[in-house]
């Protein structure tokens, strides 16, 4: 098994683009990409995209990439997890490079949730759950959260669970690439309306279109490209969709299954991470994300969020150009935004927000409430 | 969101009915072909108790498709007698009624409306115990 290295990124800003088809906003981001790492063309295109069949009535998306990327004739498909799309698309590249089927690979992801309402996005993200079950009864992701937020208040309090917004919006503040780059108050996020009580409308992630890409490449032509590398790993893991059904709601075995797993990949341990890319889609998730993890214990990660433990300064800084509640959350592009970031700060690229000097760091990226979650893991070698 | 998956769904949405493990009794509300907690391939009809209390509840404002003119609307997180968990609508409560540990009971209303057809979609919920004596 080779190697795999990142070897180039590009993104766009999130935003309503309504200008743009969701393939062109890609491909913005799939040229960048490419220009960044140095190369003409790759083996495979690897797309990450939830719901493109729903809300723009568009399949196909993997050869409508190649031919909006100037890459006619080079395979390429869209692969599905939910708002973890990315992750998905991000995986299977990953096991291409990694098996030496291709030497190089394209992972674009890209949503336009503006395409839709604001009760079509909410059904979009409802097709996390089951259509059957869940969904049936209006049981969306908003409320699954709201739940989860409730059984952890009861078990632990809630102190310092709606300073995770607060924290994402700090580090967004001034990024351009940004949906939200601006600060907001701990008074402002209590003082929001709820969106499904306890969770306040502050506490969970707007609606934006936006578009990220990757190229991964082998060792050998790591070596040969001038461009900055990291070196990457990447693990999965699934639950039951339905959190009331798994043995703990507030353990997200997923996310443990597959950090630890991407830690033994990377021959890492939990104390050399320099920062965490968390799935934020809520406050409540962000916490829950930190204590599966391992990074904090049970209970604990809201009060080590307000003493500045998650900030730029603190013991292992989060969301460090804004997370999915401020940079922002278009599923399938998101998980490939929190790498590209993680990117730019191993390359010392990360401008304002640039950390000391760091040499690891970790995403998560979840499908519903952990349905499915992954942990990419990058090191500068 | 087609006619034939409500149809497949009606037993649990009409009767809170499904399959149980032979096994390890875990309650399935499709017809399983392996049982998601032990991998036994065993079953047996069953219907779940329509009575429980609700652990915690939410109330949704802001509603997915075909929830609009519900909202706002309660979900609640039950456990039944037997100790099985289940979502639900919470439905026939007063302002102040609902509290965590309170008993509920299954009713039977109307859920959603769906689609472009308009098909009126029917199913359980669950309300406050009436007190009987």
């Amino acid at each position: 098994m080779t190697g795999v290295y990142i070897a180039g990124i590009g993104f766009t800003k999130i935003a309503e683009h309504w200008d743009k088809d969701l393939e062109c906003l890609m491909a913005e981001a799939a040229v960048k990409a490419l220009e960044n790492a140095g190369v003409s063309t790759v083996n495979a295109i690897y797309v990450g995209c939830a719901l493109n069949e729903f809300l723009q009535g568009q399949a196909n998306l993997g050869a409508l990439m190649a031919e909006s990327a100037g890459l006619v004739g080079v395979p390429a498909f869209r692969v599905e997890a939910a708002e973890a799309s990315g992750a998905a698309a991000l995986y299977m590249g990953f096991c291409d490079v990694a098996s030496g089927g291709s030497e190089a690979v394209l992972i674009v992801g890209g949503e336009k949730l503006s395409d839709g309402l604001t009760e079509e996005v909410s059904s979009g993200m409802m097709m996390s759950g089951r259509t059957w079950h869940e969904s049936f009864i209006g049981a969306d992701f908003y409320a699954l959260n709201a739940l989860l937020y409730k059984l952890y208040s009861k078990r632990y309090g809630e102190e310092g669970i709606p300073f995770f917004p607060v924290i994402s919006h700090e580090h967004a503040e001034g990024i351009p690439h940004a949906q939200y780059p601006f600060k907001i108050s701990l008074d402002r996020v209590i003082e929001s309306p709820f969106i499904a009580e306890p969770l306040r409308m502050l506490e969970v992630s707007g609606i934006g279109d936006g578009a990220a890409a990757i190229i991964l490449v082998n060792e050998d032509l790591a070596r040969r490209l001038d461009s900055f590398k990291a070196r990457i790993f990447i693990s999965s893991a699934t639950d039951y969709v339905n959190p009331f059904e798994r043995e703990d709601p507030l353990k997200l075995q997923s996310v443990l299954l597959a950090v630890s797993k991407v830690l033994e990949q990377g021959k890492s341990d939990r104390s050399e991470m320099d920062m965490i890319e968390l799935h934020d889609a809520t406050s409540i998730l962000a916490a829950l994300c930190l204590e599966s993890a391992g990074f904090s214990p049970p209970g604990s990660a809201g009060k080590l969020a307000m003493k500045g433990e998650f900030g730029l300064n603190g013991y292992l800084p989060c969301n460090t150009f804004g997370g999915l509640k401020a940079r922002g959350h278009p599923f399938g592009a998101t998980a490939i935004y929190q790498v590209a970031e993680i990117y730019l700060q191993l390359a010392g690229l990360a401008g304002k927000n640039q950390l000391d000097s760091p040499r690891s760091g970790l995403a998560i990226s979840l499908s519903g409430v952990g349905a499915t979650a992954f942990a990419i893991l990058l090191n500068k070698e | 969101m087609r006619i034939p998956g409500y149809w497949r769904n009606t037993q649990f949405f009409y009767r809170l009915a499904g399959w149980k493990c032979v096994h390890c009794g875990a309650f399935h509300h499709y017809k399983p072909v392996v049982c998601k907690r032990c991998g036994s391939r065993e079953f047996a009809q069953a219907e779940l108790p329509s009575s429980g209390k609700l652990i915690t509840y939410t109330i949704v404002r802001s509603p997915p498709r075909g929830f609009e003119l519900f909202a706002p609307y309660a979900i609640g997180l039950i456990e039944l007698e037997d100790g099985t968990r289940i979502l639900s609508q919470l439905t026939d409560f007063k302002e102040n009624e609902l509290k965590d540990e309170i008993k509920v009971e299954a009713v039977f209303r109307r859920v959603r409306i769906n689609g472009d057809q308009g098909i009126i979609e029917y199913g359980y919920k669950f309300r406050p115990a009436l007190r009987r004596s």
